[in-house]
């Protein structure tokens, strides 16, 4: 039986794939990360910030969110270097990151967004009237609140992002799906293979889902977030 | 008698409105002044400026005999350290425990240690006859007990004064009691407040002062006594009345 054929896995197509995986996560941590950040600030700006700064944030989200994240990332490799003024050349795996980052951060903000909305504003007043300052209270009431509120959307969002991560071959990065393409274009047995890479992007999903689950229990508080607390 | 605090002409204008109109009031030791006034008369701004939550367009205050630059933050922070506040809706610092609520301010704003902080809250608790709540958090407790631990929280910040804006108005009736016989405690221990509530029974019985308020100014001021007898030509009688009738419950 060609499927139970285990050499073929562990010499051929397990080596390359982690080779692949690893290049995904170099991927998805750093677009995490500083997409996350990023997406703070910019729902930080798009709820605190003055009126054009407010307008600024909301139509460079509104545009990533517009246009669909495989065009972003031709426009970022392909595109740029044709420029009429400057031309900008980004390797692959910089265009990818950069995409990315811009993607996640767009939509992770507005998660922070709706979590700062959400914060009851007698609060504050009352962090006030006890002689608390404004960075006192974002920092001991708002933060804490807002971060739990967000953690199950941004959570999923980065679950997305595990899987959009695989639009990087567009660019020709080769992480974990370019790592399968091309050995299924060697091996002629995609089968196999892709359902294999699919294995390992499910188990990124699951450890991603369990780290925040275990996260969420963490930062648990009763009743906190229901709508009659 | 030393004057704790003066509000001097204060004014408020939202808009072309005004909400406040040239209010002034003074407070001393032991005085315990009572708000009243129909919704939108301006209550609530009045106590809110008082404490700067809301910054008046004209008007000082001035805490024992010192104006307030209300430029400079460190002087807020003073006025709202001696100045307490009570909200109608508690309040409470969703995230926190009852102990950790009070806690918080004491360890950011009077730089307690947390040990310190933890024993002086515990303590206010005990004075609210709440010391068995301390680890709940505010969707676990009722709102009779949201606004003790609101009290206990102002109260450890050991201020001079205390702003009551209809502490029990969210309440359900039947946990009114719980809230008003703090209140009455702290009343008859003297510590000087000016609260807006239609509790016409502890105005009667413990208020020094009755302002009347409405389209945000104070109309009639004197004694419950005095605004309050029977047959008493006032606007404060009429509007008690016209409560009452509504409400059904004793004058
Ligand atoms: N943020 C605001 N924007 C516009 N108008 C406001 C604002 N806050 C208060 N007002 C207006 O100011 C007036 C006084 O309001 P305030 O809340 O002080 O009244 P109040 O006497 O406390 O009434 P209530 O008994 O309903 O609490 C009202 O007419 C209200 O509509
Ligand atoms: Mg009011």
């Amino acid at each position: 039986m060609e499927l139970l054929d285990l050499a073929f896995y562990t010499e051929r197509v397990i080596p390359k794939l982690n080779e692949g995986l690893i290049e995904s996560l170099w991927l998805i941590i750093p677009a995490s990360l500083i997409g996350g950040s990023f997406g703070v600030l910019m729902g930080v700006l798009r709820v605190f910030g003055t009126k054009w700064i407010k307008k600024i944030a909301d139509t460079f989200v509104a545009v990533i969110r517009g246009v669909p994240l495989t065009i972003q990332l031709m426009i970022l490799y392909f595109g740029l270097p044709y420029l009429p003024f400057v031309k900008i050349f980004l390797t692959p795996y910089q265009a990818a990151l950069i995409g990315f980052i811009f993607c996640t951060g767009a939509y992770q903000s507005e998660y922070i967004r709706g979590a700062l909305l959400s914060i009851k504003q007698g609060q504050i007043k009352a962090g006030q009237a006890l002689g608390m300052t404004k960075l006192q209270i974002i920092w001991s009431v708002i933060i804490p609140q807002a971060f739990r509120k967000a953690i199950p959307g941004c959570g999923n969002e980065i679950i997305y992002l595990i899987k959009y991560s695989s639009l990087a071959y567009i660019v020709t990065h080769i992480e974990l799906t370019g790592e399968a393409k091309i050995l299924v274009s060697r091996t002629f047995r995609p089968t196999e293979i892709y359902l294999l890479a699919g294995c390992y992007y499910l188990f990124l999903v699951t450890l991603a889902t369990w780290i925040l689950h275990a996260l969420e229990r963490k930062l648990y508080i009763p009743g906190f977030g229901k709508a009659n607390s | 008698m030393t004057t704790l605090l003066s509000v001097k002409n204060i004014s408020v204008t939202l808009g072309n409105r005004k909400i406040l109109d040239n209010v002034s009031l003074d407070m001393h030791a032991g005085d315990l002044k009572v708000l009243i006034g129909p919704s939108g008369a301006g209550k609530s701004t009045l106590l809110q400026c008082i404490n700067h939550l809301i910054t008046p367009d004209e008007g000082e205050i001035h805490l024992e005999g010192k104006k307030i630059n209300t430029q400079s933050n460190a002087e807020l922070c003073h006025l709202r350290q001696n100045v307490g506040m009570i909200f109608q809706d508690f309040n409470l610092f969703d995230h926190l425990t009852a102990l950790d609520n009070i806690c918080l301010a004491l360890v950011k704003v009077r730089k307690l240690s947390k040990d310190e902080a933890q024993k002086r809250a515990r303590k206010e608790l005990d004075r609210v006859g709440l010391s068995n709540r301390a680890g709940l958090y505010p969707a676990q407790l009722s709102g009779g007990q949201k606004q003790r631990v609101a009290i206990a929280r102002a109260l450890a910040m050991q201020p001079k004064i205390l702003l009551l804006d209809e502490p029990t108005s969210a309440l359900d009736p039947e946990l009114v009691g719980e809230v008003m016989n703090v209140i009455q405690d702290l009343a008859k221990g003297g510590m000087p407040m000016i609260m807006a509530t239609h509790q016409m029974d502890f105005v009667r019985s413990l208020a020094t002062e009755v302002l009347f308020m409405e389209h945000g100014t104070i109309i009639e001021q004197d004694t419950p006594k005095v605004l309050l007898a029977d047959g008493a030509k006032t606007r404060t009688l009429d509007f008690c009345s016209k409560l009452n009738n509504l409400k059904g419950c004793e004058l």
